[in-house]
């Protein structure tokens, strides 16, 4: 019992790291019907950015709590600025491209910032300790502060998230551009702000997501935009692909998989159980858990 | 037989020939240097042919290329080094196992539209790797060693020339131009009665079959393979040589093949700079040439152009 309570709780804390990237590739999917495959490297992107303020500013040395904030909201604005470059440089050209070409791009702009960022941050850094970490025992279960910071900030991005989505003029717009990107321009909603905003609000979240599995694994390689992008994206797709909640749902229950399989099986099946899942979803119910299945028209 | 068909195997048999001459005659008296580019070529031609049926002329984004081109060369490898059966059936067999592959990632992920094949695919390709690394009896990380050294210019251009008639030969079949049609409109395509899945899935084993061949050539060309030749960037390598080709051409992809596999001969000193180069050609392509060099072409088109114009479909 005690095991499982560890697990769920290791599970929960990864889950939410992935619910946080998967929600990007799921928006930016919603306004565009893009992989954008550039969304794990905007969050490798993001680690380096938080590494390099927490190096530059002196937080590193010598850490406060302002200051560990600056370094995660300066993490955030870096990688939305980079995602609406992306957007605006990639894929804006190619906004009436075959869906081929565009995600033959977003193949290309992963690689090309995965390829800059090995040739100028070198293959792997350590990154500070910016915040205390302390140990509890609950009833036998090893709990660590940092997944309470993970899951507590979390937790009130995703509140931030939902309040944007659906209570403000943003929000709405950004609902109806997914819904019908035509019929939102003949209402005269601004399509390419809308879409560029989606971009920013997606890549925010993945800056989130860089600091604090920087911050709790205390290193940055230019590869983990790799791995973690693409799990995230089958979290997505797990959950169906376009859908804000099933983003969360299917990064928690990829993260709970993981852990568990690992746990109770073996860990060298640890990466090998995200694409079973996926291709299980995809046999069985291709539209993922909340998405809905869609018919195609000519 | 046709008189077309008879020159298609005269013009065949000459080539075929012709390599041999070459293997002969010339490769003894060669640089060895300018002999292993060529073998390099030949590997990476028959890579593309295999993504540029399943690419261009089925448009079908398979992301995993080097997965089956590894499946290929450790399936091949293991039969010759420890059934000992002849490297060249060796090589056969491994191009089957690649297909058996092909089929197993292409049935679930092709029934799907568009997308979803990029991620499967590409995580195949990952998986592998893991596997192969954890596999002792495939030598792990450290590479298998060992294996019966028999590929040769010969050997490698006769399954060039192979695999270049075979899918020369099936894209002017009936079946042929059932790709393009899945490619240029699936739904229209479907509605004439065509099974398009079925289509999409016979491309993919077939481009497989291919990148599994080149994988066991590779595997019996220095005696040992190692699980990191095979990595996603090999992938890339292969996609950015079809899509700077032309998606919808054959012998653009394989020109785009034996231009970037010489090129970085060429430019040792800027060796690191490659994948950046090739990242910075995939999106400049798409923003200004979206259909690659050559687009549908071929290069024999460029010397029919004073025939009457042929009607451009629109």
């Amino acid at each position: 019992m005690t095991l499982f309570l560890q697990q769920l709780l290791n599970g929960l804390s990864l889950g939410a790291i992935y619910a946080l990237i998967a929600l990007g590739y799921t928006m930016v999917y919603g306004t565009l019907q893009l992989i954008n495959f550039a969304h794990g490297e905007v969050y490798m992107m993001g680690a380096f950015a938080a590494l390099y303020i927490a190096r530059y500013t002196g937080v590193a040395d010598n850490p406060t709590l302002p200051g560990v904030a600056m370094v995660a909201v300066g993490a955030m604005t870096a990688c939305a600025i980079l995602g609406m470059l992306i957007e605006r440089l990639a894929y804006r050209p190619l906004r009436n491209a075959s869906r081929l070409n565009m995600l033959i791009t977003a193949i290309g702009m992963s690689l090309l910032l995965q390829n800059i960022a090995l040739l100028s941050f070198g293959a792997l850094q350590n990154f500070p300790s910016l915040l205390p970490e302390t140990q509890w025992k609950v009833i036998g279960v090893a709990v660590r502060s940092n997944d309470l910071v993970i899951l507590g900030v979390t937790l009130s991005l995703m509140v931030a998230l939902t309040v944007i989505v659906e209570r403000t003029q943003i929000g709405r717009a950004m609902r109806a551009v997914s819904h019908s990107r035509d019929a939102a321009a003949l209402m005269g909603i601004p399509v390419d702000r809308v879409v560029a905003f989606t971009f920013a609000l997606g890549s925010v979240l993945a800056g989130a997501a860089a600091f604090l599995v920087a911050m709790d694994k205390h290193s940055v390689r230019p590869d983990m935009g790799m791995t973690g992008g693409l799990k995230a994206f089958v979290a997505a797709v797990l959950g169906g692909i376009g859908s804000i909640p099933g983003a969360v749902a299917g990064g928690l229950l990829l993260g709970l998989a993981e852990t568990f399989v690992s746990g109770y099986l073996a860990s060298t099946y640890r990466d090998a159980i995200a694409f079973l899942l996926l291709i299980g979803i995809l046999l069985y119910r291709p539209a993922g858990l909340f998405g809905k299945s869609t018919v195609e028209k000519v | 037989m046709s008189r077309g068909v008879l020159a298609g195997w005269a013009v065949f048999a000459a080539l075929l020939a012709a390599v041999w001459g070459v293997e002969v005659f010339a490769v003894p008296w060669t640089d060895p240097y300018l002999t292993d580019i060529v073998i390099r070529i030949g590997f990476s031609l028959l890579a593309v042919m295999g993504l540029a049926l399943v690419l261009g002329f089925t448009g079908q984004f398979s992301l995993g290329h080097a997965g089956f081109m590894a499946v290929g060369a450790y399936g091949s490898a293991a039969l010759s080094v420890y059934a000992g059966l002849h490297p060249m059936l060796g090589v056969l067999l491994g191009g089957f196992a690649a297909a058996l592959a092909g089929a197993a990632v292409g049935l679930p992920s092709l029934r799907l539209s568009g997308d979803y094949l990029a991620v499967v695919t590409l995580g195949f390709n990952q998986i592998i790797i893991v596997l192969i690394q954890n596999t002792p009896t495939l030598g792990g990380a450290q590479g298998l060693t060992g294996i019966p050294v028999a590929t040769n210019f010969g050997w490698t251009f006769t399954w060039v020339l192979l695999g270049a008639f075979f899918i020369r030969n099936l894209l002017q079949s009936a079946r042929g131009r059932v790709f393009a049609a899945v490619r240029d409109n699936e739904i229209a395509t479907r509605s004439l009665g065509i099974d398009t899945t079925r289509a999409k899935v016979v491309a993919f084993v077939i481009g497989a079959f291919w990148a599994g061949i080149a994988g066991g050539l590779i595997a019996h060309y220095r005696s040992s393979i190692f699980p990191s030749q095979f990595q996603f960037d090999r992938s890339i390598e292969i996609l950015a040589m079809v899509v700077l080709g032309g998606t919808g051409s054959l012998s653009g992809p394989l020109l785009a093949a034996g231009v970037l596999t010489a090129l970085p001969e060429l430019l040792r000193p800027v060796a690191e700079y490659r994948m950046v180069i090739y990242s910075l050609l995939l999106i400049g392509m798409m923003i200004v040439r979206p259909k690659g060099l050559l687009g549908n072409g071929e290069l024999t088109d460029l010397f029919r152009r004073r025939r009457p114009a042929k009607k451009e479909a629109a």
